[in-house]
Formats: C-alpha cells, sequence, structure tokens
C-alpha cells in the first residue's frame, strides 16, 4: 500500500458519487483497517451540476484531505473529464464513461473507456446504480481496496431493499473491467 | 482506552454522537447549511436517549430555548452556520452575563451575509470572540479532525458547565462534511463534568455567589430554590442592581473566572516545533495542509513545524511565545482576510517576519500554497 493514494470521482448531481466515495473510503478505513478520508463538493443544487467526492486512502494517517494530482479520476461525464483530467498525477489512470466522454485530451496518463452508465441502465435494469457499478470496476483495475471489504460495505451503505441489485452492479463491474484487461493485455 | 464502536462518519454526525456522549439532552435549533445535519442526527438521537429536540422559528428563538432548558438543568447545544451566528449575539450575549451553561456550534462558512452556503470558511474568528456586545467572558475550541470532533466537543460541555459559560464550537464545511474514521469509547472512559451544585440550603438565595473558581453555584430551576436571572448588572442574588461597586465586581468577576482558570482551557497540538526555524500557526481543517505542507518540506530537509491551537480563546498567548522563540519566520494560513494572525502579531510584535495566507474563494487552502509561503 502507498502511503497516499489520491481518489477523484466525478459526475453530475445526483449520479450517487458522494455515496460511492463514502462507501470506498469506509471500505478501506473500517474493513482493510488502512487510512481514508472522503470529501465532497458540490452546488446547493439538489439533481443536476457538477459533483465531485474525493477519496484518500493510504498507509499513514492522512492530513490533507483533498485530492490534489489524483492517482485515478472517474469522469462520467465530458464536463467532469475536461475539468478534472489535467490535474491527473503522470501516469494515473482515467476512468470514463465512453458513451458520454468522447473528446479526449491528450495527457500523461492511462485512459480507460467503459459504457457504464448503459450497463446499469440495460443489464442491470437501473441506471442509478451505476456508482456502484464504477466501484466493481475501480475494485478491479486498481486493487487498491480489496473486493471482500468493498462488498461489506456496499451492503451496509446502500438503502435497505436495493442490495441485490447492487451487489448485482458491483459484479458487473469487475466482470467488464476484467474483461478490458483481457482484451487490453497492455492498458 | 476501551473503545465501544468504530464507525465511519461525517464530522458533522461525529459532533452530534460527541454531543449526546457528553450528556446532552436538549437541542435547539434552526438548520442552516453546512450545520444541518448536526440538527438531522439529533433529531434521531436525543428522543432515543431520554433527550429532547427542537426545530425553532428561527436561530434567534433556538439560543432562547438552549438557555431555558439549561436554567433547567439540561445540558444543551444548538448549531449553525455564518448568517444564524450573527442573529444568536444577541440571546449569546445574556446567556454570558446569566452565566448560562451552553455550546454553540458555529459549521464556519463564508460571509458577510449569506456568502455561499456549501463553501468552507474560518471567517467568523473575530466574531466568535467579540461577536455580542459588551466585555464578556468566551471559551472558543477549533477541532481538526473526524475524531477530535467527537472528543472536543465533549470537552466544550465539560467547559461549558464548569465554568457555567457558553462554549463555541467551530467547524468549519471541510470537516463538518467530511468523513474518517472515528473510535467511540466506552461511557466509563469518558470524564463528564456538571455545573457547580449550589449548598444543600433549604432556599439557597444567592444564585450568583461563587465558589472557589469563581464559578455561580446557582440551583437549576424547578428545583424548590428561589432562583432569579437577568441581563442586567446585579449582584449574588440574581436581582438587578445601580451600586457601582457590586456591578464593577460583576464585571471582574466574569471575566476572572475564564481568564484565572485559562491554563485548564488552554489545548494546542505541536508538530516538529522544537527544531523548526519556521514555524506555521494554523487552526481547523486549515492545520491539516499545514501538516501536509510540513511532511513534505520536511523531506525536502526544510526545518518546518506547526503550531496548532485548539482552544483559540481564551488565546494561549504563553504558549506561542514559547513555540515561536528562536523561530525565524512565522507564516499563519487561515480562510480568512486575516483575523487570528491580528491576535498572533499583537503577542509575538514585529521582530519576527509573519506572513499571511488567505483564501475567501471557497477553495481550502492548499499546501502548495503554505509551501510557498514558507
Amino acid at each position: 500500500m502507498v502511503e497516499r493514494y489520491e481518489i477523484r470521482l466525478s459526475g453530475s448531481g445526483g449520479q450517487g458519487l458522494v455515496l460511492a466515495g463514502v462507501i470506498l473510503a469506509e471500505a478501506a478505513a473500517i474493513h482493510d483497517n488502512m487510512y481514508a478520508v472522503q470529501s465532497q463538493s458540490y452546488g446547493p443544487e439538489a439533481r443536476g451540476g457538477a459533483s465531485k467526492s474525493e477519496v484518500i486512502i493510504g498507509s499513514e494517517p492522512i492530513s490533507y484531505p483533498k485530492a490534489t494530482s489524483p492517482d485515478l479520476l472517474l469522469a462520467l461525464n465530458q464536463e467532469s473529464f475536461n475539468k478534472y483530467a489535467p490535474s491527473v498525477q503522470a501516469g494515473g489512470l482515467i476512468v470514463v464513461d465512453s458513451d458520454y466522454v468522447v473528446d479526449e485530451l491528450k495527457g500523461n496518463y492511462r485512459l480507460i473507456g467503459l459504457p457504464m452508465t448503459d450497463l446499469a441502465r440495460t443489464q442491470i435494469g437501473r441506471e442509478m446504480v451505476v456508482n456502484i457499478l464504477c466501484l466493481g470496476v475501480i475494485q478491479e483495475l486498481t486493487g487498491t481496496v480489496s473486493r471482500e471489504a468493498l462488498e461489506r460495505a456496499v451492503m451496509h451503505r446502500v438503502p435497505r431493499g436495493t442490495e441485490n441489485i447492487n451487489m448485482k452492479a458491483f459484479a458487473l463491474g469487475i466482470e467488464t473491467a476484467r474483461k478490458h484487461k483481457q482484451e487490453h493485455p497492455n492498458g | 482506552m476501551k473503545i465501544k464502536e468504530v464507525r465511519f462518519v461525517s464530522g458533522n454526525e461525529a459532533c452530534a454522537i460527541g454531543a449526546i456522549a457528553a450528556g446532552c439532552t436538549f437541542f435547539g435549533g434552526y438548520p442552516i447549511s453546512p450545520s444541518s445535519e448536526i440538527a438531522e442526527f439529533l433529531a434521531e438521537l436525543l428522543p432515543a436517549n431520554d433527550g429532547r429536540f427542537i426545530q425553532m422559528e428561527d436561530e434567534i428563538a433556538a439560543m432562547g430555548s438552549i438557555i431555558g432548558a439549561s436554567l433547567a438543568g439540561a445540558k444543551v447545544m444548538t448549531a449553525t452556520s455564518g448568517p444564524g451566528f450573527s442573529l444568536k449575539q444577541e440571546n449569546l450575549g445574556f446567556a454570558c452575563m446569566a452565566e448560562v451553561p451552553c455550546v454553540i456550534v458555529n459549521v464556519m462558512r463564508g460571509g458577510p451575509s449569506t456568502g455561499a452556503p456549501t463553501s468552507p470558511a474560518q471567517a467568523d474568528i473575530l466574531q466568535s470572540r467579540w461577536g455580542t456586545h459588551g466585555d464578556h467572558p468566551i471559551i472558543v475550541t477549533c477541532p481538526t479532525t473526524v475524531q477530535e470532533i467527537f472528543l472536543e466537543v465533549i470537552r466544550a460541555f465539560n467547559l461549558a458547565e464548569r465554568f457555567r459559560n457558553p462554549v463555541l464550537y467551530l467547524l468549519d464545511e471541510i470537516n463538518a462534511h467530511m468523513r474518517e474514521k472515528i473510535e467511540i469509547p466506552e461511557a466509563s472512559e469518558l470524564e463528564l463534568i456538571r455545573r457547580p451544585a449550589p449548598p444543600q440550603a433549604e432556599n439557597w438565595g444567592f444564585p450568583y455567589r461563587r465558589n472557589a473558581e469563581g464559578v455561580p453555584l446557582m440551583p437549576d430551576f424547578g428545583t424548590g430554590h428561589r432562583c432569579h436571572v437577568t441581563g442586567l448588572d446585579h449582584g449574588e442574588t440574581g436581582f438587578p442592581t445601580g451600586n457601582a461597586e457590586i456591578r464593577q465586581a460583576l464585571h471582574h468577576a466574569l471575566m476572572a473566572k475564564i481568564d484565572k482558570n485559562a491554563a485548564s482551557i488552554y489545548k494546542n497540538d505541536l508538530f516538529m516545533v522544537e527544531d523548526a526555524e519556521t514555524l506555521i500557526i494554523a487552526f481547523g481543517s486549515t492545520a491539516r495542509s499545514a501538516r501536509r505542507a510540513v511532511e513534505l518540506l520536511r523531506k525536502q530537509g526544510r526545518k518546518v513545524g506547526l503550531f496548532r491551537p485548539i482552544t483559540l480563546y481564551p488565546i494561549p498567548e504563553a504558549d506561542i511565545l514559547k513555540a515561536a522563540e528562536g523561530k525565524r519566520k512565522i507564516v499563519v494560513p487561515e480562510m480568512n482576510l486575516g483575523q487570528y494572525v491580528l491576535e498572533i502579531r499583537r503577542i509575538l510584535g514585529h521582530d519576527i517576519p509573519i506572513a499571511q495566507v488567505n483564501r475567501t474563494d471557497g477553495e481550502p487552502i492548499t499546501p502548495d500554497q503554505i509551501m510557498a509561503a514558507v
């Protein structure tokens, strides 16, 4: 585990990215016994607008709680990609929704595009689980937080009655990322 | 310390859980971002713990409600943010004058006026010291991490009760909404203080007669004692007086209660201060940026340290003087245009260069900004 690993989850308000950040950080801090801080910024609106959730994970206590140059960026729309891609750490990873991020800026990072929103809508039947599907993708691609820890945190945090579809979404995220890795062995 | 529970919570939630652990049984509030979750959590927690929660019609009434509940013997709290904090100032003065124990949380956001509800600031520092009119005693504390928010709110209740004085508890949008792991100790591990009890007299008629610490031995309302409180100058009986001698003695006694016991109210956290050539003085969530700056600069071999006051008022003058002794430079970052730095300058004088790092655009001060100032 590195001393400090910065993650920024971005998209629009209502996509559940704050909850995704909370789950990721809780999995790391409570179940994987690492240090983790989750924070967010949002506008006054309940839906729409730009939403950003940040998680810092590390082997040491975390002082500054915000991401300055993320090791991992998740961008679910073009606006977030344009805004946050330039701050990504050299050699960092950007995961985008390939249906919504179409203009890709060149930069010193690994870019992986997957149709995550569409998968949630068509395979699970509920677009709202895209946040949990993204967590599966992140788990498989980075391994920063263990699968078991994330599953426990998902079960603890999602609304009652939605555990099944969220766990399905999580598993689909992992499967999708695994398939991508097999098809692109060199990243 | 025996731990009862480990949880992953926001600063606001930790504040609510801590209030319950401190023995809070009454919260009167009016919701305002970014403090609303404190009320939200306590609306559930208080009724489940034999307490009362009430949402009042505005912040002024909310402050009035906690004063009333406290006089009746409850440990009380309210929570608000900038504009609401302004509204509370009048009743806050009453609580100082009538010596009513209470904890007022101010989750700071920008200002003046409604400012920016969802962005952080630390712009109410001087208001927290001098917001209500007249010379008055006050205690102001300012935690940094979520774990500390939990522990320090318990200390805030203890100080309020011990000195029968309002304690202002300053969070900001960053540490109020940020989530971290907290360890909740077993109740038996926590030291909880209750206000000094009056003598066992049949009808103690002197609610403002003081103990050795200078704190009034006031009975709780409804316990059979004759008790009168007022915002007017008063003597030991609690009734107004025009007697110059008694009035002067009251004003000195109010201030002395905090000033003479200040050593037991101060609390600071020092990080790599001893061999430092440059000293950063920072509090609240800005202290996290400052600590990161120290960590990064130390890796480059730069001798930098951090002095973090947790008690902002009474101001730990001797501790600041000692920490700054022999340093070449002082850096004071704060999310305002320069407030606590005025105190630092007053204490340290003009012989040592003091650099400010200020920001009020709703973004946190970054470690980079502090490193540049060092």
